[in-house]
């Protein structure tokens, strides 16, 4: 199979995953609560948003929202409606804000994708040579400590070690910061959203340093658990490989082990790290809500946390079908990348 | 040979298989540290009412915020409970949430996973499909969309983390079934006029109870994290039920100079996550045969 028609082959499968995926959350927010209407005007939200003095009467918030989703219609009828408007990216409204679901979400996007992009460097640049390390030494006290790390980094809770890293480092030494940046400090002009990648772009020194520094303990809570599975996988698959025959042969010509390891093992090792490293991408936006809430991080996990507290109900929602439609379209595009790495793929 | 005998020797074989497992699980340090902890975490969860100095719901405000002393182990939170006794108690909600999340994902998705293989065609395609959208939803996710929808509590709990875990037994098991069902021994089974359900029950599914084993313990250690994780978010067991992640969560506010109100909760569920997680590896080394060369 050409590699043209493998990717329209792999396209045309993610439409049945991402049509699943809209099937499953009707069916959780529609068709499983007693009342979905409840669900959708949450009651604590709109207590709030009385309280606040921008409410208009329940009754009204009521009638809208009924006539919006059609929920006064049968089911299927409704399904097709809520398609319908997720096909339009339209994800509703905050009763609590009264704002567009997705505007907010979007406004959110790159504060959550700069910090997944951190958590997956921290995942990778430190995963990846303990994995090595922990290969190239077995059974040797370096690999029994890899080991003990890579385990409590699979049994840490995520909002927990957040917690910590903020006492020790913020609250104690003073260093790094929550949010995105230091109070009173503008934003660098927006270029990709990403304020780390915007500053240097726009050669803002100090919104760099402020920016970076604020990122370093979100990324490193998040990434802690990657970090963790992607060593445990570069080990296994890197001693893998180093059983094979090639690397026998490679060692009987003499060439250095150094040479052996880094220059021909360890690209051959690479590649389920690759794969690994697109499904760790769901659990990155899983643990984000964690992260994000802990870090004052204004992302979508924040977003739905914030949502959660008042049980406002289309944000979560929202936020939900984001994150699994851009999880969906991650694995996409690793599988595509593997192919390229690893053309059998393609045959088998 | 009698049936009664035929049993016994059964019996027997599966008690020296026991003790053989035993055998090589033993051999692993972190195993065997693993088990440890676990074996006390159920003790401590059992005997919660006598460990316990203080009832964990007491209110006393005048001793609230207080450090760690000998009067309270692990300090008070900010209601003045007392933090040893929140935690030794919380261990009791948060293994049976985690235990019951485990058994009951497990079991439905072992039932589909062993029709699934068995039946095979349409009904096996059916389910197969089925998985593959479960499977598309990142867990932690799935089970926070689910919590939000049923409302915060146990039940929610148990439904929204073993929801998003069913389809993995199921593919684990209909894996083990379909290389199972073309054996001999069930084709002597078929033979011999026994039903369907005795095969699946009597004959496939003690064959695919190692892999189900090692991959209940270690879930086990991650349905504590997720339910924590819930919790933490205000959808899962909701205070001042003591419950460690709800625990932590209420610690957030003080973390600038009373870490203990969140520490010492946390530190219990990366402890009991990690038994878990130690003690399934230890199950996995010592059930493959092989490791046992």
């Amino acid at each position: 199979m050409g590699l043209g028609s493998y990717v329209a082959k792999r396209l045309l499968l993610a439409f049945p995953s991402i049509l699943g995926i809209l099937v499953m959350t009707f069916v959780i927010s529609r068709v499983i609560p007693a009342d979905p209407m409840k669900l959708l005007v949450s009651e604590r939200a709109m207590d709030m948003m009385v309280g606040s003095g921008s409410a208009g009467s329940y009754q009204s918030v009521i009638d809208i929202t009924r006539h919006r989703y059609g929920l006064d219609k049968p089911l299927y009828e409704q399904f097709i409606l809520f398609i319908w408007l997720v096909l339009h990216g339209d994800l509703g409204v905050s009763v609590l804000t009264g704002r567009s679901v997705t505007a907010s979400l979007l406004e959110r996007f790159p504060a959550t994708a700069e910090l997944t992009i951190g958590a997956m460097i921290v995942g990778l640049v430190l995963g990846v040579p303990i994995g090595v390390v922990a290969a190239v030494r077995r059974n040797k006290p370096i690999d029994h400590i890899s080991r003990a790390v890579a385990m409590s980094g699979a049994s840490m809770p995520v909002f927990w070690l957040g917690l910590l890293l903020l006492y020790v480092f913020y609250f104690q030494i003073g260093l790094f910061g929550v949010g995105r940046l230091t109070e009173g400090l503008t934003p660098p002009t927006h270029i990709t959203g990403l304020y780390v990648l915007d500053s240097l772009l726009t050669g803002n020194a100090r919104t760099l340093v402020d920016s970076f520094s604020h990122l370093v303990l979100p990324s490193f809570t998040l990434g802690f658990f990657q970090m963790a599975l992607i060593s445990r996988v570069t080990r296994s698959s890197l001693l893998d490989v180093l059983s094979q025959d090639y690397v026998k042969a490679l060692r009987a010509r003499g060439l250095s082990e150094r040479v052996v390891i880094y220059k021909h093992a360890l690209r051959n090792s690479l590649i389920p790290t690759v794969t690994m490293s697109g499904l760790a991408f769901g659990s990155i936006l899983g643990g984000a809500v964690l992260t994000e809430t802990i870090f004052a991080w204004p992302g979508i996990g924040r977003y739905a946390t914030d949502a959660m507290m008042s049980l406002d109900y289309q944000p979560i929602l929202g936020s939900v079908i984001l994150a699994v439609v851009a999880y969906l379209i991650v694995n996409l595009i690793v599988d595509l990348i593997y192919t390229v790495v690893d053309p059998r793929i393609r045959y088998s | 040979m009698s049936k009664r005998s035929r049993s016994l020797e059964d019996l027997r074989t599966s008690l020296t298989e026991l003790k053989l497992i035993y055998y090589f699980y033993r051999k692993s340090v972190s195993a065997m540290a693993g088990l440890v902890i676990l074996v006390t975490l159920i003790f401590v969860a059992i005997l919660a009412p006598w460990l316990s100095p203080y009832d964990p719901l007491e209110v006393d405000l005048p001793s609230r915020l207080m450090a760690p002393s000998f009067q309270h182990f692990f300090g008070t939170d900010s209601a003045g409970r007392d933090i040893f006794s929140r935690v030794l108690y919380g261990t009791r909600i948060s293994l049976v949430a985690a235990i019951g999340i485990v058994l009951l994902g497990g079991s439905i998705g072992t039932l589909f996973g062993l029709a699934s293989g068995y039946v095979g065609g349409r009904f096996d395609l059916l389910v197969m499909r089925v998985t593959d959208i479960f499977l598309a939803f990142p867990t932690f996710l799935l089970a926070i969309l689910l919590a939000a929808t049923l409302g915060p509590g146990m039940t929610t709990l148990l439904i929204s983390v073993s929801v998003p875990l069913w389809p993995e037994y199921a593919r684990l098991v209909r894996g083990s079934t379909l290389s199972e069902k073309n054996k001999e021994f069930i084709e002597a089974a078929v033979a011999s006029g026994e039903n369907s359900v005795s095969i699946l029950f009597r004959q496939i599914l003690p064959n695919v109870l190692s892999p189900l084993l090692v991959k209940g313990t270690i879930d086990v250690g991650f349905s504590i994290l997720w339910a924590a994780g819930l919790s933490f978010l205000g959808l899962g067991i909701q205070p001042p039920t003591p419950e460690w992640g709800n625990m932590v969560s209420a610690g957030r506010s003080y973390m600038a100079t009373k870490i203990w109100v969140a520490g010492f909760p946390g530190l219990a569920i990366l402890l009991a996550t990690l038994a878990f997680n130690l003690a399934g590896d230890g199950f996995r080394d010592a059930l493959d045969p092989k490791l046992r060369v």
